[in-house]
């Protein structure tokens, strides 16, 4: 779950890390009205879940509260990469002397936390880190103690600000090691976090990512923004796990391993797979309703059916594939290729009910998928 | 790792799962010794004494192995409780686990010496012997004695290359399913290396999949092997910042894709499948039988 900066910034703010004097706006005059309240100079930023908002013009620096108004108008209900702008952050100007980036995040190496410190604040973190690795500082946590003082010290200590900062920036890394931990996080990042020419720190931006299987236990969160197409936020209100592609051959496998490679065969024999969905796992009892998900992408020309069951049993997936056959009377031809737990009695109920015979191998099944969307296309 | 059949503890054993699992496990040569549900000490499940804590159940059986299927949100709590009980190793099953806890399991093994597999894995299979977890090791189709081992990050994918592997004429040393999520207890690096020592292993399968640095890590350790390894990344065509199923399984900043995977792999010695199929003729180059 994507936190936006405006949500983010309110939690990290409550933990005690100090942010700017801002509030949202949905309208130009809110923001001109924000603008006037809050004092000149402003920022007026895009809220919507991605990084990369300045290269895409979504932050603009504001002198007049007119300036303001004018630079709401402009984004508000504009697009920023895939998303619409509903909302804006308008919030005073810090008087900056070093930007830093300061981040935990997920290390999958040391499989534990780690703390990324860079004085190359405002920049796009892994350009710093490719081009002057040692302007990166790296600590791996030990989740067991958690950031020691200790370790926040050092890693302040390494970059080349001055000395009165290490303390004040070693405690706000603890206070953010400590909101990592409490909201589950993937990734926390302040980038810019600014050092006030009077020495305060005050974090400028914040990104905050929550891992989607611990939101159960985070109590009351900022509302998400639902992220991907219309066919993939309805694929996730009903707990399936859909990607919509550019194809035409309809993908349905069990398991998320199979499936890609599913997928990667389509694509390795010269044809387009048009999404990724699995009814594996828990969703092999569901596969109705994956169907009817499948084909309701208008690009799909034909559906490729390749089970290979181990936990999920091949025979309640047919099933229900052959009760939504059913129900939707698809006008599309169909490929399986059924293996695995249930194969003898799923391969025999889709010959009866399908009239379709299973092919026997997979690469069989993925070019004869490829060859009834060319023929449906043409 | 597992080398010797081990004498296996189920907790959560009297949920659905737990006892649908232990049926098939007792059916096809897995010492399954006991079981434990918190609150349920005393009863038993298929003949099999369940005792409501992990010590209560040491005190009374060898214990090799703990195979939890108790839901994601209380998974860290039985595997802390297996491992501070001194289980030497333990596989966790369930998908959707919180990454904090397995980054607080992982670290408590670590430190206790203690081998995870898990999360989100369906679990062991060793061929004639016994399996664990949620593979169907019983069927002849999947699984047959032989001297490949596989090892996958996904459980489907594993299906289709065992099933494959089987038609050809090929049979397992040991399938382990390392599992889909972000981090993991066991790694394609520590796999090889188990497959290295492993003398009934003359060949290792390895099938990976987009995301994370695991099997790049596994690349650097190719060099050092004597075995040949095939290898297959599945998610060559995944978009960017989309997880494809599998929690784990997401390209990120441009990291993590297939192409990088198999380029290392393929600069590290390894013999790399384009799709699924060319497995079995790739392993018929380096290991004919």
């Amino acid at each position: 779950m994507f936190v936006e900066e405006h949500d983010a910034k309110q939690l990290i703010a409550a933990g005690g890390i100090p942010i700017p004097t801002g509030k949202p706006a949905t309208t130009a005059a809110d923001a001109q009205t924000i603008a006037s309240d809050i004092g000149l100079p402003v920022m007026v930023k895009a809220q919507v879940p991605t990084g990369k908002r300045g290269k895409g013009g979504g932050i603009v620096k504001c002198d007049t509260a007119g300036e303001a108004h004018g630079a709401a108008e402009r984004l508000l209900g504009s697009s920023l990469g895939e998303f619409t702008i509903g909302r804006v952050l308008v919030e005073g100007c810090a008087d900056i002397a070093h930007e830093l980036y300061v981040a935990i995040t997920i290390d999958p190496s040391s499989a534990g936390p780690l703390l990324m410190l860079s004085t190359e604040g405002g920049m796009d973190i892994e350009e710093v880190h490719e081009s002057s690795p040692e302007l990166v500082h790296m600590a791996a946590v030990d989740i067991r103690t958690g950031l020691t003082a200790t370790q926040a010290i050092e890693i302040a200590a390494r970059t080349t600000l001055p000395a009165d900062v290490h303390a004040p920036l070693a405690g706000l890394m603890l206070t953010l090691y400590g909101l990592f931990r409490q909201y589950d996080a993937q990734l926390l990042e302040i980038n810019p976090l600014a050092v006030t020419a009077g020495g305060e720190l005050v974090a400028l931006d914040a990104k905050l990512v929550i891992d989607d299987n611990a939101v159960f236990r985070q109590g009351e969160l900022p509302e998400e923004r639902p992220i991907g197409t219309t066919l993939e936020l309805e694929a996730k209100d009903q707990d399936f796990l859909f990607v919509e592609l550019d194809g035409d051959v309809a993908v349905l496998a069990n398991g998320a391993g199979l499936t890609m490679s599913t997928m990667d065969a389509v694509t390795a024999h010269g044809g387009r797979p048009a999404n990724f969905l699995e009814v594996g796992g828990m969703a092999y009892k569901r596969a109705t309703p994956a169907l009817a998900l499948v084909l309701k992408n208008p690009r799909v020309k034909s559906l490729l059916v390749n089970l290979c069951g181990a936990y999920a049993r091949t025979d309640v997936i047919a099933e229900g594939l052959i009760a939504g056959f059913d129900q939707l009377k698809p006008e599309l031809e169909v490929a399986f290729c059924i293996h695995g737990t249930g194969e003898e009695r799923a391969q025999q109920l889709v010959r009866e009910h399908l009239g379709i015979e299973p092919h026997e191998t997979m690469d069989d099944a993925v070019r004869a998928a490829i060859d009834m969307a060319a023929r449906a296309s043409a | 790792m597992i080398s010797t059949k081990p004498n296996v503890l189920v907790q959560g054993i009297t949920g659905g799962e737990g006892t649908y699992w232990t049926e098939q496990m007792l059916a096809n040569g897995t010492a399954v010794v006991a079981g434990c549900t918190p609150g349920k000490g005393g009863q038993s499940v298929a003949g099999v004494p369940v005792y409501g804590t992990v010590a209560d159940a040491l005190d009374e059986h060898p214990i090799d192995l703990s195979v939890i299927f108790v839901p994601a949100r209380f998974a860290k709590g039985a595997a802390v409780e297996a491992i501070e009980a001194g289980v030497p190793t333990v596989i966790v099953l369930a998908e959707f686990v919180p990454v904090h806890d397995t980054m607080e399991i992982v670290a408590l093994a670590r430190a206790a010496e203690a081998r995870l597999i898990g999360p989100n894995c369906p679990g062991v299979v060793f061929p004639g012997r016994d399996f664990v977890g949620i593979m169907p090791g019983w069927s002849d189709r999947l699984f047959a004695p032989g001297r490949i081992g596989v090892v996958s990050r996904s459980g489907s994918l594993g299906a289709l290359i065992n099933l494959n592997l089987v038609a050809a004429g090929y049979g397992q040393s040991a399938f382990l399913g390392l599992g889909g999520d972000p981090i993991v207890g066991t790694t394609f690096r520590d796999a090889l290396g188990w497959f290295e020592a492993d003398p009934s292993t003359d060949a290792v399968v390895l099938l990976g999949e987009v995301g994370g640095p695991m099997e790049e890590e596994a690349a650097e350790y190719l060099p050092s092997m004597t075995k040949p390894v095939v290898a297959f990344i599945a998610g060559q065509n995944a978009p960017e910042g989309k997880k494809m199923g599998h929690a784990g399984a997401m390209v990120s900043g441009g990291k993590g894709t297939a192409a990088s995977k198999m380029e290392a792999l393929a600069a590290a010695g390894a013999h790399v499948a384009t799709v699924p199929s060319d497995i079995v003729a790739l392993l018929h180059k380096v290991q004919p039988h």
